[in-house]
């Protein structure tokens, strides 16, 4: 069933399209002279952020996605079931596929967001920093304080990400989850 | 900030665009008036908007706003008019883009016992009119944000056929076989983006089957005597030899409307009065409608319509829901 026709497309809309809900996240409309409007949507998938470029026609139309979202807390992992509770301390178990690099910045009793679609969960948003303790690095060079040269450090799971030379291991770090990358030092052993 | 701060703040920034843009319009006018042009202003509201397939009126009242004032300039015409023109508001419903406005201002100007040639030689006069006049003056230019910007280069100004653009950027000859979405998707995402940006450029000769109100070249059957003016890349003017014959016009005006109904548009009534105009005899002419706001963008060096319109359409319609 149509529920959105190409004039209803504007940016942060999200459709479904093959089965795969997206949101759009750029938005032209152009109209070659005399022609039909063409509505160019850069569509980024709610499942695994791919995003590809489509042209719309004034005729064509998306379906709007069954999508619902929940706030949860993290609770604990069991192997690969990483399991979360609402706030009526209902269990949730979500796979460590689903949450993908995350799995390993959440820490107990992290409040995420959880995406359905059409009933199943297809993605986690976690908070935009959270803070993990350094685990294992090469010792810190004293006193270099350029942030553009990077060694491997890992954190719990054994994951490694780059962090700047003058990080210690027990150090405090903020990571930013939407990227996965090292953000800032927030304590110093 | 609250909005009005916005407003103000924004409004301000705009001092340069908009004092560019007066200074157009001044030389605009006094390029026709020295060319012999009269300055004629028709209606805003119609009975009837002008029929295309892709282009939707906004009704007001038991009437609708003006798309474009093409058809009362042609009964101009055929009312032995030689020489007119006009500037002014026109509306299409939900266009809106970086290059599009519902509401625009729409520079338009007829030639009896003319062509669509002469009328390109009248636009690289005019254009050279207004880019020497407004960047000798003590005005500058905004700030530009991208290189295209003044002062253009002497006319002539390259000349390219629908048919050698297609075959060189998208490996085909719309002229010979026809095929409308491929035609506009290739022309969006393909030909436009390849024409020179150190130039304008003229595209001519396009599918009879993109004809809208233009006349067919002599002893050509499927190419229309139409062309359109790029700037920057950016699509500014589109340019006929009018259709005069009265029965090939109520014929196309009936099938773009059987065309509407099949697409599920609204479908307006038949401008009669026009075709009544037609019928007793309108002249050979020439004529052109100019975008001049998407102009004044341009040659101000902005690449979104935004960055040059006194409010915007986000400004309008908060206030018309407001």
């Amino acid at each position: 069933m149509a529920d959105y026709t190409a004039s209803d497309f504007r940016k942060g809309l999200r459709v479904e399209l093959d089965g795969i809900p997206y949101v759009i996240s750029e938005f032209n409309f152009v109209k070659p002279g005399k022609g039909a409007a063409i509505y160019t949507c850069r569509l980024k998938s709610l499942i695994d952020g791919n995003t590809y470029v489509r042209n719309f026609r004034s005729n064509d139309t998306l379906k709007k996605p069954d999508l619902d979202e929940k706030t949860m807390r993290f609770s604990h992992n069991e192997g690969e079931d990483y399991i979360f509770m609402d706030e009526n301390f209902e269990q949730f178990t979500i796979a460590a596929s689903i949450l993908g690099d995350s799995r390993f910045f959440l820490f107990e009793d992290c409040e995420v967001s959880v995406l359905y679609f059409n009933g199943r969960p297809v993605d986690v948003t976690l908070p935009t920093f959270i803070e993990k303790e350094v685990l294992e690095t090469e010792p810190g060079a004293r006193g270099n304080t350029a942030t553009n040269v990077l060694k491997p450090a890992k954190i719990n799971g054994g994951f490694e990400i780059q962090v700047p030379l003058f990080i210690n291991q027990g150090d405090i770090i903020k990571i930013d989850t939407r990227t996965g990358e090292y953000s800032d030092r927030v304590l110093k052993r | 900030m609250s909005s009005s701060h916005h407003e103000r703040a924004r409004l301000e920034s705009l001092k340069p665009a908009l004092a560019f843009r007066s200074l157009i319009l001044s030389s605009i006018r006094a390029w026709f008036e020295k060319a012999g042009f009269i300055e004629v202003d028709t209606p805003v509201r119609l009975p009837t908007p002008a029929l295309e397939v892709h282009i939707d009126a906004i009704p007001s009242g038991n009437a609708f706003l003006r798309t474009s004032p093409e058809l009362h300039m042609k009964r101009l015409l055929a009312a032995g008019y030689e020489r007119i023109y006009q500037m002014g508001p026109c509306f299409r419903l939900g266009e809106r883009g970086r290059l599009h406005h519902p509401e625009f201002t729409l520079l338009e100007w007829y030639r009896a016992s003319s062509d669509y040639l002469q009328i390109l030689q009248d636009t690289e006069a005019l254009l050279t009119h207004v880019a020497s006049t407004t960047f000798l003056s003590s005005h500058q230019p905004p700030t530009s944000n991208h290189s295209s910007s003044f002062p253009l280069p002497p006319p002539p100004w390259p000349r390219f056929t629908v048919s050698e653009l297609f075959l060189a950027h998208a490996g085909w000859d719309p002229v010979r076989d026809y095929n409308d979405r491929r035609f506009e998707e290739d022309l969006v995402n393909k030909v436009e983006p390849a024409l020179p940006r150190n130039t304008p450029v003229f595209v001519m000769d396009y599918p009879a089957a993109a004809s809208a109100l233009s006349r067919r070249k002599p002893g050509r059957v499927d190419v229309a005597e139409r062309w359109e003016l790029y700037i920057s890349g950016v699509e500014i003017a589109n340019a006929f030899s009018e259709l005069t014959d009265a029965g090939e016009q109520e014929q196309r005006f009936r099938q773009w409307a059987s065309q509407r109904q099949a697409d599920g548009r609204p479908v307006y009534p038949l401008d009669e009065a026009f075709l009544s105009a037609l019928r007793l005899g309108m002249p050979p002419s020439g004529g052109i409608a100019v975008g001049i706001d998407r102009l004044v963008m341009v040659l101000a060096g902005k690449s979104a319509l935004d960055d040059v319109m006194t409010f915007r359409e986000a400004d309008i319609q908060r206030e018309i829901t407001a």
